[in-house]
């Protein structure tokens, strides 16, 4: 085990790539678990306004729908990075990373929006059961895109520095399941908490 | 904004004389670690081949030096409690009610979460990879951070006995008491802290066990040529891929509404308080199975060797465990039948609670079988296997009377149920995990234990266990409930000093077990294992030296069967050298796991005491570590075939030297294992 026997390190085998990729399949379902808890949580409480204002007054069915669109569409732009990434197209593959990223940090700006508005509408998280169930289930999934903001941030550092070399690959594969994972998420949060809150 | 939150010169321990004793011993123990490593000039040895290494045996063997520690913690804390009610009788004791009350809350969070989780994470990473035929875990870097974030929550529940209190709500944490309304103060936000960290630390524990079974084995390795005990952690890591976000969400919560007022668990406001027990027991179900299962393994292990036969229904033993798997996220509401659910959700989960029993019962009758007509032999493990065989089935039987919801609504919080479960984690968990270290001691360290200390462990463990918990079966029905700190019945009393003897029984058998390790340690060089199969073994560990050279196996063996050193040594094909070596690659050490831990640390430290600033700094260091990490292509290194050859050549020397196998001493030695057919 002494440092001066070993000599520099070979690069990890395909094996270990896919070691890595199932290794982030299990961590997936448990935050899926996660993600599971909260929702039922939420629907648990959304009755429970406390005489606060119910979600019906509280979301907006645009607002909402423009946060979808974003977050579909920054899906759609990591599924061409994707692409490029296969084809090996290394600028091609920055510029379609950049490009999720923006619409990305777009969402969030719109739910810091959201969230701001209605907090200053009298509904901040600690006003109600529904309110505190509300804000800690979107709130973990917009803080579960931010975390992939940052990665999808550093992914394009190691591009860029790197090139398309096979752990920056692989990296990138695990990237994509994540980010994807977020959109599923969503779609569910935009069924469970908007579409009933609004309809 | 103060610098240091709700941190002032009150919260130390000045309160009592108990308390700051306990506060001095825990500084001075720590001053006393710190003191030896730098009296024997070992910070550089400590460092290099410890506190950084990557290797998983001797992460496990980490795990387990925390788990021994946290154990006599929470002896320690248990004997107060015992002692406490030995003489509380219409008398206040020598503790004071709010001490009391932390004392239970810390005995329990730290026997589960720093006792139980870290020995079973230990024996775990010290042998699973080398069962499989492998040589490490997938990912021996994640593995260095779950040791370490699990040894940050082991920490913090040390830092509340110096600075601040623990919680006084009970290792449950039930609100709404644990609410801020009702017990303000950092108490609760330490075991909340100490919980979520150390569980993340789980939960990633239990990504890194499944990833390896499914992608690391050995070729010919299939899933049902696994060793029991591999199932086992199989399966458990399964359980806690599963379970543990239950508690991160139930913890989570229970910290939002302390710290930024939020309505999940409060009495008002929308609050539900039974979301949360519902929550938590959804992990806290799962997670008796999580501790027992892997010490069901050890246990199929034992009684196969020490009887010096094959395991009795290899395949009945692993669809028990996948079905005591799926039925315990079919019970969680045992726990709270007085609720008072409809009839039919009670006894739903009754009729599921009493199912488990058959799955278990199976095991204890495949287990029985094995022996049956086997040549036992009566090592401390094979000891404790059969203390367990009978403790356990009491426990077992108790918990069947519990699951019916009628006697559960007359015996609920009272000692009857605080019997049950110590009757099936003390004989399961803990007797499990010592078999297994006591078995398994020469792989980590090359030298087999004391037997006639690790029996005389045994014998004060058992008697110690029994004087302690079946009293308080007949407290239960005498109606005295748990957690009391003082009572005014007379007939409680007697039961109650029987208990306290009981613990001190037990106190008796740590000390054992202290003796033990000093005394192998003396006698090292005659308990040596030279060939690292010092019990006739039958699966791939026994093949590996004692200690394991860092890559376990120097050339992956081909497995054909099921018990597959067995298998070789009746071929003929073990302990046979090849002829040249191959370069074999290696995780390279990393600061950084140690690093993550000592800031998670930081980072619930500062949450516990609203020291912002300090929070925001620990997690933005965290990320950067993680980033820097993540942009490191080159984290293994190589280790030359000429330096693999050396290591093999000195262990080839041994075995020359060394008798065949140590366990042809024993009288009821049934001889090694003859090629097929001439059986």
């Amino acid at each position: 085990m002494t440092a001066s026997a070993s000599t520099m390190s070979p690069p990890p085998t395909a094996e270990q790539y896919e070691e890595k990729e199932f290794g982030f399949w299990l961590y997936l379902m448990s935050d899926a678990a996660i993600f599971a808890l909260l929702f039922a949580t939420y629907m648990m409480m959304v009755g429970n306004t406390a005489g606060g204002l119910p979600g019906k007054e509280l979301f907006s069915l645009e607002r909402a729908a423009g946060e979808t669109a974003l977050l579909l569409l920054s899906s759609t732009a990591f599924g061409f990075a994707a692409v490029a990434l296969s084809a090996g197209e290394r600028s091609r593959t920055v510029i379609w990373l950049l490009v999720t990223f923006a619409l990305g940090a777009g969402f969030i700006c719109l739910e810091v929006g959201e969230f701001w508005g209605m907090i200053q509408e009298g509904a901040p998280p600690e006003r109600s059961g529904f309110l505190s169930a509300f804000f800690t289930l979107v709130g973990t999934h917009g803080l579960h895109v931010s975390i992939g903001l940052l990665w999808i941030a550093v992914m394009i550092g190691q591009v860029l520095f790197k090139g398309l070399t096979a752990p920056v690959a692989s990296r990138l594969m695990r990237l994509g399941l994540f980010w994807h994972f977020l959109d599923i998420i969503w779609v569910i949060i935009f069924s469970v908490v908007y579409l009933p809150g609004l309809l | 904004m103060e610098i240091l939150g709700r941190f002032t010169i009150d919260s130390l321990p000045f309160y009592s004389v108990i308390a700051a004793s306990g506060a001095g011993v825990t500084v001075l123990g720590g001053l006393l670690v710190v003191g030896v490593i730098t009296w024997f000039g070992a910070w550089r040895y400590v460092w290099t081949e410890w506190l950084t290494s990557l290797d998983h045996k001797k992460i496990g063997i980490m795990y387990i030096m925390v788990a021994l520690v946290m154990l006599l913690r929470g002896f320690v804390d248990a004997a107060m409690m015992r002692s406490q009610q030995a003489i509380a009788f219409n008398s206040d004791g020598y503790l004071p009610p709010s001490h009391f009350d932390q004392i239970f809350s810390s005995h329990g969070t730290i026997m589960i979460f720093f006792m139980a989780m870290p020995f079973m994470a230990g024996l775990i990473n010290l042998i699973m990879p080398q069962q499989i035929g492998s040589r490490d875990v997938a990912f021996p870097f994640m593995n260095s951070i779950s040791l370490w974030i699990t040894t940050a929550g082991a920490g913090l529940v040390l830092i509340s006995l110096v600075i601040g209190r623990f919680s006084t709500a009970g290792w449950t944490g039930y609100p709404p008491y644990s609410g801020v309304e009702f017990t303000p103060g950092v108490g609760v936000d330490y075991w909340i802290w100490a919980v979520l960290i150390s569980g993340i630390g789980s939960t990633m524990s239990g990504i890194n066990f499944v990833a390896t079974i499914v992608k690391c084995r050995a070729p010919g390795m299939y899933m049902f040529r696994l060793p029991l005990f591999t199932w086992t952690v199989f399966v458990t890591a399964a359980l806690m891929i599963f379970a543990f976000p239950a508690l991160t969400v139930a913890c989570t919560m229970l910290m939002l509404d302390r710290t930024l007022d939020m309505h999940f668990f409060t009495n008002g406001m929308g609050g539900n308080m039974m979301n949360y027990i519902n929550i938590f027991w959804l992990w806290g179900h799962p997670e008796v199975y999580i501790l027992v299962l892997p010490a069901f393994g050890v246990f199929s292990e034992v009684v196969a060797i020490f009887s010096q036969k094959r395991l009795f229904a290899y395949l009945s033993l692993v669809f028990a465990t996948m079905a005591i798997a799926f039925l315990s996220f079919t019970v969680w509401l045992h726990h709270f039948f007085t609720m008072g659910s409809s009839a039919k959700v009670n006894s739903f989960f009754g009729t599921m609670t009493s199912i488990i029993a058959v799955p278990t019962g199976v095991k204890v009758f495949d287990w029985l079988m094995t022996m049956f007509r086997g040549r036992i032999i009566f090592k401390p493990p094979m000891l404790y296997m059969l203390g367990f065989l009978v403790l356990f089935v009491i426990g077992g039987l108790s918990g069947v009377l519990l699951a019916l919801p009628p006697v559960d609504y007359v015996v609920h919080n009272t000692t009857f149920l605080v019997a049950h479960f110590h009757n099936v984690i003390i004989p399961g968990v803990v007797f499990g995990y010592l078999a297994g270290y006591m078995m398994w001691f020469p792989k980590a360290f090359g030298f087999k234990l004391n037997e006639k200390w690790g029996a005389w462990s045994f014998w004060c463990w058992t008697i110690g266990f029994i004087l302690a918990f079946m009293p308080l079966y007949v407290l239960g029905f005498l109606g005295m409930p748990r957690r009391m700190e003082h009572y005014e019945i007379a007939a409680w009393q007697p039961h109650l000093i029987v208990a306290a003897v009981g613990a001190f029984i037990i106190f008796l058998g740590i000390v054992c077990m202290a003796i033990q390790l000093i005394v192998s340690l003396r006698d090292r060089e005659e308990l040596v294992d030279m060939t690292g199969d010092p019990w006739n073994g039958r699966s791939l560990e026994w093949a590996t030296s004692s200690p394991a050279a860092p890559y376990n196996f120097a050339v992956i063996p081909d497995v054909k069967g099921l018990d597959a050193f067995w298998q070789m040594k009746a071929e003929g094909i073990a302990y046979k050298q090849p002829d040249h070596y191959e370069d074999i690659t290696l995780p390279r050490n990393s600061s950084l796991g140690l690093m993550i831990g000592v800031l998670g640390g930081v980072f619930g430290f500062a949450m516990i005491w609203w020291i912002w600033w300090l929070a925001i700094l620990s997690m933005g260091v965290i990320a950067v570590l993680i980033i820097i990490r993540a942009c490191d292509d080159h984290t293994n290194f190589v280790m030359p075939a000429s330096e693999v050859k050396a290591i093999e050549d000195a262990w080839f020397a041994k075995i020359a030297k060394a008798p065949r196998n140590e366990m042809e001493d024993d009288p009821g030695f049934a001889g090694f294992p003859a090629p097929e057919g001439t059986a």
